[in-house]
């Protein structure tokens, strides 16, 4: 029991990091310059793949390095030929661009890698048992993509708060209008925000991969998890969406560890009208539960844990 | 006469800013009332707290003697308290018309009927044809509001924020941006349409505002320092010192 | 002309194109096409009573369409069961009323908050319902879904539409019905406060009404057509699986209501009929053609936001202006252009699909356009490239000329078309 529940806390905790890397630059762009970027899931799996395409021909840290960059390059593109045109005609048409770029980012890597999920296997190096406790292993890969995590975070609190161009940031934050008056050239800091915050969805792609499935749909699969992330967190808000991606993260691999059903509990007859509930395992309700946590939320607390800004 | 809008030693703060430090104030009914004051004094804060936008840290409002702080914009509204904006704030993309038709709308009783044409109810078309009339906009009738004149959508922002004949009015700087032939063309247009309404108005134009004002009350720094008869509140020396600094010698 | 000959010509054109096109189109494809077409048309219109004429981006309309599908079906055969005589021509209804029902229930909470948390909103509730759907199995039927008989209801004057013609005219009246109900609703004075909502929120509640309840109505409505569209794919198909509750059936309503143009009513019924035509003839054709409607959607969102009826009606006005002919040089000088940069794209596109394909180990035989190509030959991707660059080049160089014909017409018309070009702020 006490193993279930170290492990799971420690993988929980994990994939609650995993969300917030992408909550944090969906959070940073969003309250930046006002767009939800529907595509930011896609980035993400962009970075799976091009951190399996390079591992598969240079090895996996090349990849590590290469692919965020590649990622956010991309970004940038995307804000500077995509974005900028739109910004004149209001958050909805940047929002449906960024919809419809989920959608063919996830056809065209349909259409490079095939629709079955590819072998993006962990670098030999770090193919090892980290520590054993009672009788199951954790393995070093998770420890490493926790410390990526954390190491991310530092840097990412270091840039905004002691350098120039993270004051700059900060200001942009809340008043792109008033820095863009006071010289700064908004559009390229957008455009530079953007990219980073792609590559950072990218990073979090590379060493998510070998851990979870890298597949086509894993861009779908995630974003929704996103969406609710940053809502319940409060959108524009990150504190809120740290607290959130933890909340989240432990509390779906907690449910996926119990495997107890209410037939398991109170007898194998269903009183009627339940009779698929009864048999349902806590389990097979973990895709479900951010989902009636939003809605929980919504119904109590509309503005979020940290609610700031609106849209 | 009785007293239409009440204001009892109202608060609010942001966080631990105090923006609104304890106003009160009677506004009579019928009474033409003018509120000025330096800027940041917290003028569009008052009112929003009275209009509903933002909820009171402390006091009450009271319109008619019933208390209305709490209550969100729309059933304020439809008390008979009505306001319009500083930054024009009209359906840009519909026409004049139109946009009239959606003031009037919930007055006549309407509300969110579904069942019936908007275009076969003769009294909608009656009361906008008449406010248009009235705001003198009936040649730019088909025009999208978006793309008025800007003396001419804060004509028709006046005309929305009557549309619903609420008997008292909030008028947030009606003539802010406007020139000396429109700012006159904007005081006649308000003298006629608060005929016999109260009215209570944020302005900044000192001229606007002795022309229409029965009573002033100066805000600043969320407290009103003076209130009266526009004679009294041009002697007044706490009201030239808010304005124009301290007074050298004397 | 009489105000009430203006008023009914369209609709007669309506019924008569309505009830004449399957005599011309009659194979038993193109029945069940436009019997698809009827059902996309009234799913699309009801999304756009949200988003075109409420300002409301939902990305999980699809929830009411699957759900009121479902409920019909399971009415249907508790009806076969039963043996009742109720016949299938109210069963969309039933779907509707389902549809309403669940928009009532989810409506109450989504329309709490308006603007882009309405959005994320809809999208958890529509993954909400999704991922239940694999959950509670005896209501969604799993993987195989939930099938019907819709012969074995009792019939209709006679008939038990076992036929696709049957089935395309009971499509076709209801689409018809629909159509001129959610029509009929944008005249209204509720329909109008709709609008002003969209244009402008908060000025609403200055006016005396609750936007909420605006927002509440409007999502309880088109919940309820959603189900009637869902409704009618039940019978048309006989079988409903927790596909069409999903993200993909969400996703493709709105690109159809906005590729036809979410500003004007008839927007969504275009978007309809071009979508689902393009989803079933190109699916035939090409392996990637859900990459061509994004790619298309993406067009759209970036050059034409006013969707096809948008840029339609702007040919319209520059028409009442008499400059619709100004503009015929300049567009005579750019289409071959952008043609050659659509037919090189294409090929690009189908090129690389099979290379890439020919990496998983298939041919590299393929057809293009109707002609058998090598896809691992130097020529057909040389005349691809050559056809692409050529023809973005030439657009981006002969562009000019039809902005300035454009501004030749009219300038007033530029107002007017950037104010409405985004559908809400």
């Amino acid at each position: 029991m006490l193993e279930i529940v170290i492990f799971s806390t420690l993988n929980g905790v994990l994939y609650g990091m995993l969300l917030f890397m992408l909550a944090s630059g969906l959070t940073l762009v969003f309250s930046m310059m006002g767009v939800l970027n529907f595509a930011h899931a896609s980035f993400y799996m962009l970075g799976a793949y091009f951190g399996f395409e390079i591992s598969r021909h240079f090895g996996f840290w090349p990849g590590f390095v290469l692919a965020p960059l590649l990622v956010g390059g991309i970004g940038v593109l995307v804000e500077r030929f995509g974005l900028r045109r739109l910004h004149r005609l209001g958050h909805v048409s940047e929002l449906l661009f960024t919809f419809g770029l989920a959608f063919v980012i996830e056809e065209v890597v349909q259409m490079i890698w095939g629709k079955l999920p590819v072998d993006y296997q962990t670098p030999p190096s770090l193919d090892f048992v980290a520590f054993r406790l009672f009788d199951t292993t954790y393995p070093a890969y998770r420890m490493f993509m926790l410390i990526t995590a954390v190491a991310m975070f530092a840097t990412l609190l270091l840039v905004l708060t002691k350098t120039r161009v993270g004051l700059i940031i900060q200001a942009a934050l809340t008043h792109p209008d008033m820095v863009a008056m006071l010289g700064h050239d908004v559009p390229r800091l957008f455009m530079v925000v953007f990219g980073a915050g792609a590559a950072l969805a990218g990073l979090a792609g590379v060493i998510a991969g070998p851990a979870l499935v890298t597949q086509p749909s894993m861009a779908a699969l995630l974003g929704p998890i996103l969406f609710v992330v940053i809502v319940v967190g409060g959108l524009g808000s990150l504190t809120g969406a740290f607290v959130a991606s933890l909340l989240i993260g432990i509390v779906q691999t907690f449910a996926v560890a119990m495997n107890f059903s209410l037939s398991g509990l109170f007898g194998p007859v269903a009183p009627p009208l339940l009779g698929d509930l009864w048999q349902v395992t806590v389990a097979q309700l973990a895709p479900i539960l951010p989902y009636l946590l939003l809605v929980t939320m919504l119904i109590f607390r509309p503005t979020g844990l940290i609610g700031k800004r609106e849209s | 006469m009785g007293v239409a809008l009440s204001l009892v030693d109202l608060h609010k703060s942001f966080g631990p800013t105090e923006i609104i430090r304890g106003v009160s104030l009677d506004v009579a009914a019928g009474e033409r009332h003018a509120i000025i004051g330096p800027n940041g004094a917290g003028k569009s804060t008052l009112f929003h707290l009275i209009s509903g936008r933002l909820k009171l840290t402390a006091g009450e409002v009271r319109l008619n003697g019933a208390r209305i702080d709490g209550l969100p914009p729309h059933q304020i509204c439809r008390r008979g308290l009505s306001r319009s904006f500083q930054i024009t704030n009209i359906f840009p993309r519909m026409s004049v018309y139109e946009n009239l038709r959606c003031a009037a709308l919930w007055s006549l009783g309407h509300k969110y009927a579904f069942w019936a044409p908007l275009d076969g109810l003769r009294d909608v078309s009656e009361k906008a044809d008449w406010l248009m009339e009235r705001i003198g906009l009936t040649a730019r009738r088909d025009v999208q509001a978006g793309v008025l004149t800007y003396a001419e959508q804060r004509a028709l922002e006046i005309g929305v924020t009557i549309g619903g004949g609420a008997d008292v009015l909030l008028l947030d700087e009606p003539t802010a941006g406007m020139n000396r032939a429109e700012s006159e063309q904007a005081v006649a247009l308000i003298r006629q349409v608060t005929e016999g309404k109260t009215l209570v108005m944020v302005e900044h134009d000192m001229d606007v505002v002795f022309n229409l004002a029965d009573r002033i009350s100066v805000l600043v720094y969320g407290r009103i320092v003076a209130s009266g008869a526009p004679s009294c509140i041009r002697e007044n020396d706490a009201v030239r010192e808010a304005y124009l600094g301290q007074a050298t010698g004397s | 002309m009489t105000p009430f000959v203006r008023f009914l010509w369209p609709w007669l054109a309506l019924a008569i194109v309505f009830a004449g096109v399957p005599q011309i189109f009659s194979s038993g494809s193109a029945l069940t096409m436009m019997s698809v077409m009827g059902e996309m048309i009234i799913f699309a219109l009801s999304f756009n009573m949200l988003l075109g004429q409420t300002g409301l981006l939902s990305f999980g309309h699809a929830v009411y369409f699957g759900l009121g599908g479902f409920v019909a079906i399971h009415a249907m055969n508790a009806l076969i069961h039963a043996k009742a005589g109720v016949p299938i021509v109210v069963m969309p209804l039933v779907g509707g009323a389902a549809g309403l029902a669940f928009g009532l229930l989810f409506g109450f909470i989504s329309t709490k908050r308006a603007g882009l948390v309405f959005s994320m909103i809809s999208l958890g509730l529509g993954e909400l319902v999704s991922s239940s759907s694999f959950v509670l199995r005896s209501f969604f039927g799993g993987e195989e879904g939930i099938t019907t008989n819709r012969t074995k209801l009792a019939p209709f004057f006679g008939h038990r539409f076992g036929s696709q013609i049957e089935v395309y005219y009971l499509v076709a009246v209801w689409c018809f019905l629909c159509i001129a109900a959610m029509y009929a609703l944008t005249r209204t004075p509720f329909g109008r406060m709709c609008n002003a909502v969209r244009e402008n929120g908060e000025r609403v509640e200055y006016v005396g009404y609750s936007a909420q309840t605006i927002r509440f109505i409007a999502f309880s409505f088109a919940s309820f057509f959603a189900g009637i569209a869902g409704g009618l794919t039940a019978i048309n198909f006989e079988i409903m699986n927790s596909q069409q509750l999903g993200a993909q059936q969400s996703a493709l309503v709105l690109l159809m209501s906005y590729i036809g143009g979410v500003g004007y009513f008839a927007g969504p019924i275009v978007g309809a009929i071009v979508i689902t035509f393009l989803q079933i003839s190109l699916s035939d054709v090409t392996d990637v053609w859900q990459l061509y409607l994004g790619l298309l959607f993406i067009g759209f969102v970036l050059f034409a936001p006013g969707g096809i009826v948008g840029w339609l009606m702007l040919h319209r006005d520059a028409m009442l202006k008499r400059g619709l002919w100004g503009l015929a040089p300049a567009y005579a000088m750019v289409a071959p252009a952008l043609a050659a940069s659509f037919i090189g794209a294409v090929m690009l596109i189908e090129l690389a699909e099979r290379e890439l394909a020919l990496a998983r180990s298939e041919g590299s035989a393929m057809r293009l356009f109707g002609f058998a190509v090598d896809a691992a030959s130097l020529a057909p991707w040389s005349i691809a490239l050559i056809l692409f660059c050529g023809g973005v080049g030439a657009t981006w160089l002969l562009w000019p000329r039809v902005t300035d014909a454009w501004d030749a017409v009219n300038v007033r018309l530029t107002a007017r078309t950037q104010a409405w070009a985004s559908p809400s702020r």
